[in-house]
């Protein structure tokens, strides 16, 4: 070979058990280049990523550094190949500062010197544009800034190969700038740099090339200029997808939800919820956006009754029934009422679904309470697992095979299809999608939808924007706690919902309730005035193609008819 | 391939069939009697003679027999207490504790109402003091966990040692018999359990409780609710559980169960109370609900096993003069084996050089695919 490549994957495979994770893939990437690893959840990106890391050890096949065959056993042994890895989850010291984190495990002769420390940390930042303090305290920083520190921790130790695990799914679009911005400096700088993600647009824009997985095998290496975000997702999915959430207008919204003024602090004393006020209505999605941490998981779990309220009022309005304050009901009044929360925390499990215990044993958490005397029922809740397995396709080899080892998107569909099992009147998802591939989001995204078209009132917490845009008709947006508007999402921009997650200053109105809903009103209205308006503009297109169409078919017609004619007369 | 590979690698395993688990239990249990021959061997006696001695001991009479089982039904009483509280992750190691202050409610009415009740009221009363006793011991600890959030693991553990002292107290101050003698009486006939098969009623007790208490773990709401809040707080505050009041009602229910057995060790085997009442039962039983993964029938054959064992120990002390606390090495052992080949459930080893081989030949070009799912079993 006349050049030697920065990193080289040869034949490598990995098993896990009866699972193949990945098979013979064969890959390289050269210095001074940014690749983007693309696949579906369970593709085998993080695995193949984590063998180079020296997490795992592959079970067959040949990782060559700069063309050197090395053995990568340990993490220890990555680093000194110089290869860092920025994990999804940041593995960082909260009461130490970002400086002596970067140190933290390095052993270096003598004392540590925090002064020298500090001063390298600065000319890393400096040589490559990073903003970074390295005296403040991890648990003062935000999420970006603790990336950072991630990032300058790898380069302190002398990596020229980065891994980036997912790095923007926990940033807000402009903080995702700022760090597409440090990797270019960094390639400008022969580092070589791979990113895993799921998102296409940020792959067009950041890499050179793009190395698709899928099921575990390398399908393709291209060149990002040379590809489209069809193409791609071809290569992802093996087959085409529409990329267009189908989003049908709000039929006769009629306010379903209502809180006002609701304030909830936590058990620390920290304001998490800061007068909020929103209305959902029956019949559209209400999406709710910010950066990780603004209060959304607060605001479904007041409404769930799973927080204590300092302030505010949820009424809630079912259909054919009188309003009732949802304040001060126990959890389980709440969800009899009618309203469900589908909370999908980051392990997935925890909260909502009981790992060890198989669909069952999941959908009896609803139903657990139900009926009298002391014995559970199991037959109705086992009729509902069958249901929910038919429904959504769930993959499972039974009913009561733990949840706990069934796949992201399986673990998520089984916690969806049993709250939408309970024919909610309000649905609350919160990450519904997270870590799910494209196609499982899509069933998901259906299935709100499909509940929308119900009359359901869907509250969809989502962390890509990209999908509340397409999903959602309106979208809330939280900013620490508070409220700093809502858009309508036929009409929003990116980067207008990303300033208002990062700042409260474009409040147009207060978020006062009867406001919040006249405003609301009107949004549903203008859009469905412009939808009617591009349905007519539509219908007229198709109508004057239409004419077109049949003034050439009349010619073919009067033919046929003679024809016909011809033939009758035969007859 | 590089001989720089590390020498044992491990994988995570697939779930394996029900039968291959149950043979490697099976394995570690003859590796620990074989370890345990090894001890033998080092304490001077043959093996084979040790362990035959052993049985013969326990099992081979049936005042041997009825010896085992009066030392496994404190054992498995209180391995079922234990079983709710360790489902639910609270980690009651007071049940020691438990047990004194339930026998000491027990022989309190014991001592002082034998007059003035037939004996049926008196056992019963004795015994449902005991049970309510040993609930508030462990309420205690349960409480302040429901409430602060305290260490129930601490917290039970230095219970323990408040009930004993007060035992201690008791039997020498204002319980004691004879002047000076530091000892309770023995029970009155009439408040002692009465015998079937020449082992007291306890036995009976107990084994009707392993059968309620797998209904109760399996098949009702406050079961469920234990195992909700056993993987997840968040999960059962989520599903309308009422966090608190299950902590509360189920460390209660265990140290009633706790409780319950004190009143028939002292009642039934003892006849009498002293400081030592519970002698190790509850920390024992730790090992009896941890071994059985909380399966309230897998209970009964590891309580009696452990019975066995220290029956046994006891026999081959007096007629080979080994120690008898051989028989404590050799339920480590067990332990170590059995806790220890859990980990061979779920990993398996590669050793270098022994790389698991691929369903497609090893001389396959590379890039030909190997048909995904076939899988060569280790």
């Amino acid at each position: 070979m006349a050049k030697d490549h920065a990193v080289e994957f040869k034949g490598i495979s990995k098993r896990f058990g009866h699972k193949t994770a990945n098979d013979k893939v064969d890959l390289y990437l050269d210095r001074g280049v940014i690749m983007s690893l693309l696949g579906e959840n369970g593709s085998g990106k993080t695995t193949l990523m984590n063998m180079l890391a020296g997490i795992y050890f592959p079970d067959e096949g040949e990782i060559f550094i700069d063309g050197k065959p090395v053995v990568i056993k340990s993490p220890k042994d990555a680093f000194d190949n110089g290869i860092g890895m920025i994990h999804q989850h940041f593995k960082l010291v909260d009461v130490f500062t970002a400086a002596e984190n970067i140190v933290l495990g390095l052993r270096e002769e003598g004392r540590l010197d925090r002064r020298k420390v500090s001063a390298k940390v600065r000319e890393i930042a400096e040589k490559y544009g990073f903003d970074i303090d390295p005296d403040k305290k991890i648990y003062e920083m935000s999420v970006s800034e603790k990336q950072t520190v991630e990032i300058i921790k790898v380069l302190y130790r002398g990596a020229d190969i980065l891994i980036l695990d997912e790095p923007t799914a926990v940033l807000t679009p402009q903080e995702t700038g700022k760090l597409f911005k440090v990797l270019k400096a960094m390639r400008a700088d022969g580092k070589s740099i791979i990113l895993i993600t799921h998102k296409l647009n940020e792959v067009m824009e950041i890499s050179d090339v793009v190395a698709v997985l899928r099921k575990g095998q390398h399908v393709a290496t291209v060149r990002t200029s040379e590809t489209s975000e069809k193409e791609l997702t071809e290569m992802m999915v093996g087959h085409t997808v529409s990329l267009d959430i189908d989003r049908p207008l709000p039929v006769d919204p009629k306010p379903r939800l209502t809180v006002a003024g609701l304030t909830v602090k936590d058990s620390e004393g920290v304001t998490k919820l800061d007068d909020v006020g929103l209305v959902a209505y029956g019949g559209e999605i209400l999406g709710i956006a910010g950066i990780a941490g603004s209060g959304q998981k607060e605001l479904l779990e007041a409404i769930a009754g799973l927080r204590h309220i300092q302030k505010g009022s949820i009424i809630y309005t079912p259909e054919h029934e009188a309003p009732a304050e949802l304040v001060g009901k126990s959890p389980m009044e709440i969800k009899e009422a009618g309203v469900a929360l589908a909370f999908v925390p980051e392990d997935r499990l925890g909260m909502g679904l009981v790992g060890g215990m198989g669909m069952t044993g999941n959908m009896m958490l609803r139903s657990w309470n139900k009926g009298k005397g002391i014995f559970v029922d199991t037959k109705a809740p086992e009729k509902l697992a069958e249901k929910v397995l038919e429904n959504l396709d769930v993959q499972t080899p039974g009913i009561d095979y733990p949840v706990r080892k069934l796949s992201g998107g399986n673990v998520q569909k089984v916690l969806v299809g049993r709250e939408i099992a309970s024919a909610p009147s309000v649905l609350m998802s919160a990450y519904a999608v997270r870590g799910l591939d494209i196609n499982t989001s899509y069933t998901i995204y259906n299935l709100m939808t499909e509940q929308k078209m119900k009359g359901v009132a869907v509250v969809f917490v989502g962390e890509d924007l990209d999908v509340l845009l397409e999903l959602c008709d309106r979208i809330l947006v939280l900013c620490g706690g508070k409220v700093s508007g809502v858009v309508d999402a036929r009409k929003a921009t990116k980067e207008q919902i990303g300033l208002m997650m990062t700042s409260t200053d474009f409040i147009h109105s207060s978020p006062m309730p009867g406001e919040t809903i006249s405003q609301a009103e009107a949004m549903v209205a203008k859009a469905r005035e412009e939808e009617e308006r591009l349905a007519r503009e539509k219908a007229e297109a198709a109508a004057a193609a239409a004419a077109v169409a049949e003034a050439e078919a009349e010619a073919q017609t009067e033919a046929t008819e003679e024809a016909v004619k011809e033939v009758e007369k035969n007859d | 391939m590089t001989e720089k590979v590390p020498l044992i690698r491990l994988t995570k395993r697939e779930d394996m069939a029900k039968s291959k688990v149950w043979l490697i239990r099976l394995l570690a249990f003859l590796l620990a009697l074989v370890l345990g021959g090894l001890v033998f061997l080092i304490a001077g006696a043959n093996p084979i003679t040790a362990y035959s001695t052993m049985i013969a001991g326990s099992l081979g009479k049936a005042t041997g027999i009825r010896q085992v089982v009066k030392v496994a039904v404190p054992l498995l009483g209180t391995a079922l207490a234990l079983a709710p509280c360790f489902a639910m992750r609270f980690w009651n190691i007071g049940a020691e504790g438990q047990i004194t202050m339930g026998a000491m409610m027990a022989t309190f009415f014991a001592l002082k109402m034998v007059n003035s009740m037939p004996s049926p009221v008196l056992l019963l009363v004795m015994g449902a003091s005991a049970a309510i006793m040993g609930a508030l011991w462990a309420g205690i600890p349960a409480f302040f966990k429901a409430r602060w959030g305290t260490n129930e693991t601490l917290f039970t553990l230095m219970m323990n040692y408040i009930a004993i002292g007060i035992v201690g107290w008791l039997q020498g101050g204002p319980w004691e018999g004879k002047p000076g003698s530091q000892i309770i009486p023995m029970f009155d006939e009439r408040a002692v359990l009465p015998t079937v098969f020449g082992v007291h009623i306890g036995w009976i007790l107990v084994l009707v409780l392993t059968f309620l208490m797998y209904i109760y773990m399996t098949k009702t709401k406050h079961g469920y609710e234990i195992a909700v809040l056993g993987e997840s707080e968040n999960t059962a505050r989520y599903a309308g559980m009422d966090v608190r009041k299950v902590m509360l009602r189920t460390a209660c229910l265990s140290g009633g169960i706790a409780g319950l057995v004190g009143f028939m060790i002292c009642s039934g085997a003892d006849q009498t109370l002293y400081q030592n009442v519970a002698g190790g039962v509850g920390f024992t039983a730790i090992t009896v609900t941890w071994l059985a993964q909380l399966n309230p029938f897998a209970m009964i054959i590891i309580s009696l096993l452990l019975a066995v064992l220290s029956k046994g120990a006891s026999t081959i002390q007096t007629i080979m003069g080994v120690p008898a606390s051989i028989s404590d090495i050799i339920t480590g052992i067990i332990l170590l084996c059995m806790l220890g080949c859990e980990f061979f459930i779920n990993y398996k080893m590669i050793f270098r050089g022994h790389e698991e081989l691929p369903a497609a030949p090893e001389t396959a070009a590379p890039g030909v695919t190997a048909a995904p799912g076939k899988e060569v079993e280790a």
